[in-house]
């Protein structure tokens, strides 16, 4: 597999705080990855950065054999970057069908359609003339990862996307994901703070502690006793 | 007082405001960016209207896509090239940027067109009227003047609620952030959206021109009552900004008609209780 997405000693700083400490970490071509850590380790900035919304040295961040450290977002997303942000941000003054088209504003041709979107959740096809205020959470995220997906992205950030769902619902949104990106060969980076379910989600690992990676590896072979103690920054 | 001339004369003039005001609702709404220069630019406007017409015999209604294309034109180099450079950081930036920009209008004008009162000169419509029946009789030009303000408010509802620019519009103002991350190009949709603001201003000092005489510093009269059309309709539709013209047009047109030293007061009043009663406007869909 060759890889997608590679960091070099990648630092991010909101104002004075620093916030990434120099991070390698490398995305393979259709491999789902996850980040794990405490809140406040650097999992978000990390996406943020690489969605280009942090200043970032142009090379230390390079997808598909292009440094984009310094693109803008929007030149980003034309590359084929789509991020299901924290909190799912839906534009709340567009209905679900518009919320969802936006995600084509990237101006990216591929195999997700509206329709086909429809088809991965048909609940949004009911709902599409309403304003997201009036879903239920899993709908909302079902429009943001369903936004992302017409981006027809190569590179799939997802952040949180169980925050604050119903545990059934955390698994058929997990599912529809994976059957998503597995059909497209879409790469998938997936910030999730229930570890079994970074784990079951993904091929390989990254923990990140204060802003730095203290345990990589495949995700199987990354055992409870580690990353709890990569977790908590304490040495084994 | 008849109460019926003085309302539909009111609620015609409220057209006039309404072109003043839809111009700057388009870019606060899209860019919450404040353009002090406004009015400056609706007389800036009736000049070019007026050079245009001296240069060329045009009727003055021809003239009005014209100066369209010319002001839009103008509004995205404008945009692109200052006014974008001010957002994003301290909201008195682009007050300040557009306050410098409203003094060096006026004074330009002042210099080269004198403070002398001009108007443009409507052949033919300009005594014009239609009986409305009851003894009333509506001018032909305010009516036209009115299904202009009508017309445009239609023309932004589309292409604010039925197109793929409008989707992109309402997503920037939402999240300006979120925008940029689904790939919206934020810089240049501002330059779009002061592009539609300027096409609409230049409509509006066409109209502004045949109805008033003007003098360069009518500016920031214009700027007040555009201004105060929003605040009275409220953000989120140009139905609503259409109706808070209206309101303020039949607001002055009754003190007018009580004293004629009550007439612009007599609108700010209105806009004042609003503010007081509603501040959100009367007709706002969104905070």
């Amino acid at each position: 597999m060759s890889v997608l997405l590679e960091t070099h000693g990648l630092t991010a700083h909101y104002g004075d705080f620093q916030a990434l400490f120099g991070i390698d970490a490398q995305v393979r071509d259709g491999e789902r990855v996850a980040l794990i850590g405490a809140n406040g380790a650097g999992k978000s900035t990390f996406l943020r950065a690489i969605a280009g919304l942090m200043r970032s040295a142009p090379d230390a961040i390079v997808f598909d054999g292009t440094a984009i450290g310094s693109r803008s977002p929007a030149e980003i997303a034309a590359l084929g970057i789509a991020l299901v942000p924290e909190g799912r941000r839906l534009f709340a003054s567009l209905s679900v069908e518009e919320n969802l088209s936006t995600g084509s504003f990237n101006g990216r041709k591929g195999p997700w359609t509206l329709a086909r979107v429809y088809e991965l959740f048909p609940v949004l096809l009911e709902k599409r003339r309403a304003s997201p205020g009036s879903l239920s959470g899993g709908q909302q995220q079902m429009v943001a990862i369903g936004r992302a997906l017409l981006a027809n992205p190569r590179l799939l950030l997802c952040d949180e996307v169980s925050l604050g769902l119903a545990p059934a619902v955390v698994k058929d949104v997990y599912a529809a994901l994976r059957r998503a990106c597995d059909a497209g060969g879409v790469s998938v980076v997936i910030v999730e703070q229930d570890i079994d379910l970074a784990r079951a989600m993904s091929q390989r690992a990254y923990c990140f502690t204060h802003g730095s990676v203290s345990l990589s590896g495949e995700s199987a072979a990354l055992t409870r006793e580690a990353i709890s103690a990569a977790y908590f920054g304490v040495s084994a | 007082m008849n109460w019926v001339d003085t309302i539909v004369q009111g609620t015609l003039l409220g057209g006039l405001y309404a072109l003043f005001a839809m111009g700057l609702a388009v870019i606060y709404g899209v860019m919450r960016q404040i353009n002090i220069a406004h009015g400056d630019f609706i007389v800036l406007g009736a000049y070019l209207s007026l050079g245009i017409i001296a240069a060329t015999g045009l009727h003055p209604f021809l003239v009005i896509p014209l100066a369209a294309v010319v002001f839009a034109l103008f509004g995205y180099a404008l945009q692109r090239g200052v006014l974008n450079h001010t957002l994003g950081g301290d909201i008195l930036a682009p007050l300040v940027v557009t306050y410098g920009l409203a003094i060096v209008i006026e004074n330009v004008l002042q210099q080269t067109q004198s403070a002398d009162p001009r108007s443009i000169k409507l052949p033919v419509l300009d005594t014009a009227s239609l009986p409305i029946g009851g003894g009333l009789a509506v001018g032909v030009f305010p009516l036209i003047m009115f299904l202009a303000a009508v017309a445009v408010a239609i023309a932004l509802e589309i292409v604010f609620n039925r197109t793929r620019l409008g989707v992109a519009f309402r997503a920037v103002s939402d999240d300006r952030e979120m925008a940029s991350i689904v790939g919206v190009r934020d810089k240049r949709l501002f330059g779009y959206a002061s592009a539609i603001s300027f096409a609409v201003i230049a409509v509006a000092s066409v109209f502004m021109g045949i109805k008033f005489t003007f003098t360069p510093s009518l500016g920031p009269n214009f700027l007040l009552y555009a201004f105060e059309a929003i605040v009275i309709g409220g953000m989120g539709s140009f139905w609503g900004t259409l109706a808070g013209g209206v309101i303020l047009g039949i607001a002055q047109a009754i003190g007018f008609a009580l004293n004629p030293g009550w007439g612009i007061l007599a609108g700010h009043l209105v806009f004042l209780v609003v503010l007081l009663v509603r501040p959100t406007g009367l007709f706002a869909r969104t905070a």
